[in-house]
């Protein structure tokens, strides 16, 4: 087939028209970048097979350790460019027993990224060997999977946040689009690493219990749905324990928008805006 | 001899960008632009019950280095009127000069105490005459016969009216601080402690952020400002035998000593006038 006159279902009406005069260019239509050609990066004409920039994307995870496991959190949205595009989209999944995986960036390569896990957890149960793979090892396999992509100039573009409880241990760890890994007791991805990570900073503990850890995310994921325009206000919590992994039903925090001060928030200052 | 025929146009105001051309040929063979100090900068404002309470750090980078650890980024506009800098310093420190110095010109031709809006005005049409080159955001708060009042104002000369605000680099991690704790009608213990916090977060989280905090609480009977409230970044390591550099440290190549009575003549004379 040839997709040389592909036009992504665009988000600039303007460039419709247009697609009469594009028989030999290819023109792509972008949420983020805005309309261009195939020449843009210099490349000679041959089909692109890297990853260039994601399409559909999910904003923010956060994860938490606490006395009895690890917390992750996400909201349900994706994002095609400026447009919330779909509201129910969970981003976090159960990867065996042992483990939560929560994704943040482009949805199909983390859609790509569960049927490789659930393969690789489908071969380790076949083994019926008494172990299983637990948050170690699928951090292991999945920081080798990113940066092998990232090698290959084409990632999997995607940041990961990875939280499990084996043998009473909780691990908790985050995997970039580019390879970089590492473990900590907070972890958060995107926006979150700046909104959140201070307020877990100041005030996470390592003997929080379930309900001071969920009113800690709860707080952090307010501060995010106020101030990061692709969150919405719908949020799925995923709590890992030994006993196995839960993810919560989708639900929405109370929020307050009546300030008396944001109501006229001239009116001591009249003629000011 | 052809005459050349330059039409003159006044300067209508703004930059003159004849020279850019110039510049980035320059920049092309190799000439290197002089990095210009920044103040990196977390800045926070809050209206509490009273009035407004400012807050800042104290950090000014040059590139990746920090120029100055203790700098002062509370500017005075008016006795009722500060104004917190961030962006670059040169920027931020004469701009609010100039406007100081516009208010009290104002204050004297009016006979009344300045007004926050119309500290306002006057930076933000001199932000939008420069079109964002002018790279000043800035926090401002004051105390007038109309209440308290508290404005962002950003490079490009737009503002907002708030009654919690943030610039800077360290703006997220304050902002956090700030939506995750503001109420309505906060005490000023409540207040300094909020904003204090939002400073803390922008120094411990942002690069660009650092050392200590400085405060300015400003109500309708006057203004309190508190340079260096907190210090939580002392200096923890002192060497205990001390830092003198006794004499041999230096190598002394040459001694000349001439005596300076054969060269200054003194003179007696009346004193200047002083009026």
């Amino acid at each position: 087939m040839d997709f040389s006159n592909f036009q992504a279902p665009g988000m600039y009406p303007y460039h419709a028209s247009s697609s009469s005069k594009q028989a030999e260019k290819s023109y792509v239509d972008h949420p983020i970048m805005g309309p261009h050609n195939s020449s843009f990066t210099l490349m000679p004409e041959a089909p692109s097979k890297h990853t260039k920039y994601p399409y559909v994307t999910g904003t923010s995870v956060l994860g938490v350790k606490y006395k009895d496991g690890v917390l992750l959190a996400s909201d349900t949205a994706a994002s095609y460019g400026s447009t919330v595009r779909y509201k129910s989209v969970q981003r976090l999944k159960a990867v065996g027993k042992t483990t939560a995986l929560g994704a943040s960036g482009e949805i199909s390569d983390f859609q790509a990224i569960n049927e490789l896990l659930d393969q690789l957890i489908t071969n380790d149960y076949m083994w019926d060997d008494g172990n299983n793979l637990g948050p170690v090892e699928i951090h292991n396999y999945l920081n080798r999977l990113m940066y092998g992509r990232r090698n290959k100039f084409d990632p999997l573009w995607n940041s990961l946040v990875l939280g499990g409880v084996k043998n009473g241990q909780q691990y908790l760890g985050v995997v970039t689009m580019i390879g970089v890994h590492y473990v900590d007791d907070h972890v958060a991805t995107g926006f979150g690493n700046h909104l959140a990570r201070p307020i877990f900073r100041d005030e996470w503990r390592a003997d929080m219990t379930h309900e001071e850890a969920v009113a800690l995310l709860e707080k952090c994921m307010l501060v995010l749905f106020y101030r990061d325009r692709s969150a919405i206000n719908k949020f799925q919590i995923a709590n890992v324990t030994e006993a196995g992994v839960h993810i919560s039903e989708p639900y929405a925090l109370q929020t307050n928008w009546s300030y008396k001060a944001f109501e006229n928030p001239t009116a001591g200052a009249v003629g000011s805006w | 001899m052809t005459k050349s025929s330059v039409i003159q146009v006044p300067p209508k105001g703004g930059f003159s960008f004849d020279l850019s051309r110039r510049n980035a040929m320059l920049q092309q063979q190799g000439a290197k632009l002089p990095k210009y100090r920044k103040t990196g900068t977390t800045i926070v404002g809050l209206v509490y019950k009273d009035g407004v309470i400012l807050g800042a750090d104290t950090r000014a980078t040059e590139g990746e280095i920090v120029c100055d650890k203790n700098c002062e980024k509370i500017h005075y506009l008016a006795p009722n009127i500060y104004c917190c800098g961030a962006g670059t310093a040169a920027d931020t420190e004469n701009v609010t000069d100039m406007v100081s110095s516009q208010l009290a010109l104002h204050r004297y031709a009016t006979g009344r105490d300045s007004r926050v809006v119309t500290a306002l005005t006057m930076i933000k049409t001199h932000l939008f005459r420069y079109q964002g080159h002018v790279s000043a955001a800035l926090v401002l708060g004051g105390v007038d016969v109309t209440g308290p009042h508290l404005h962002a104002i950003y490079p490009h000369g737009s503002t907002d009216t708030l009654p919690f605000a943030t610039m800077g680099s360290g703006s997220l991690a304050a902002m956090s601080v700030f939506e995750s704790r503001y109420k309505e009608n906060l005490t000023r213990e409540e207040g300094m402690e909020i904003v204090s916090a939002a400073i803390c977060a922008g120094i411990f989280n942002d690069l660009g952020s650092g050392s200590n905090v400085d405060l300015c609480i400003i109500t309708k009977e006057g203004k309190e400002y508190l340079r260096n409230y907190q210090q939580p970044n002392p200096r923890s390591y002192t060497r205990s035998k001390g830092y003198d550099f006794m004499n041999g440290y230096t190598a002394v190549l040459s001694t000349q000593i001439r005596q300076l009575r054969q060269h200054v003549q003194v003179l007696e004379g009346d004193r200047m006038d002083e009026e």
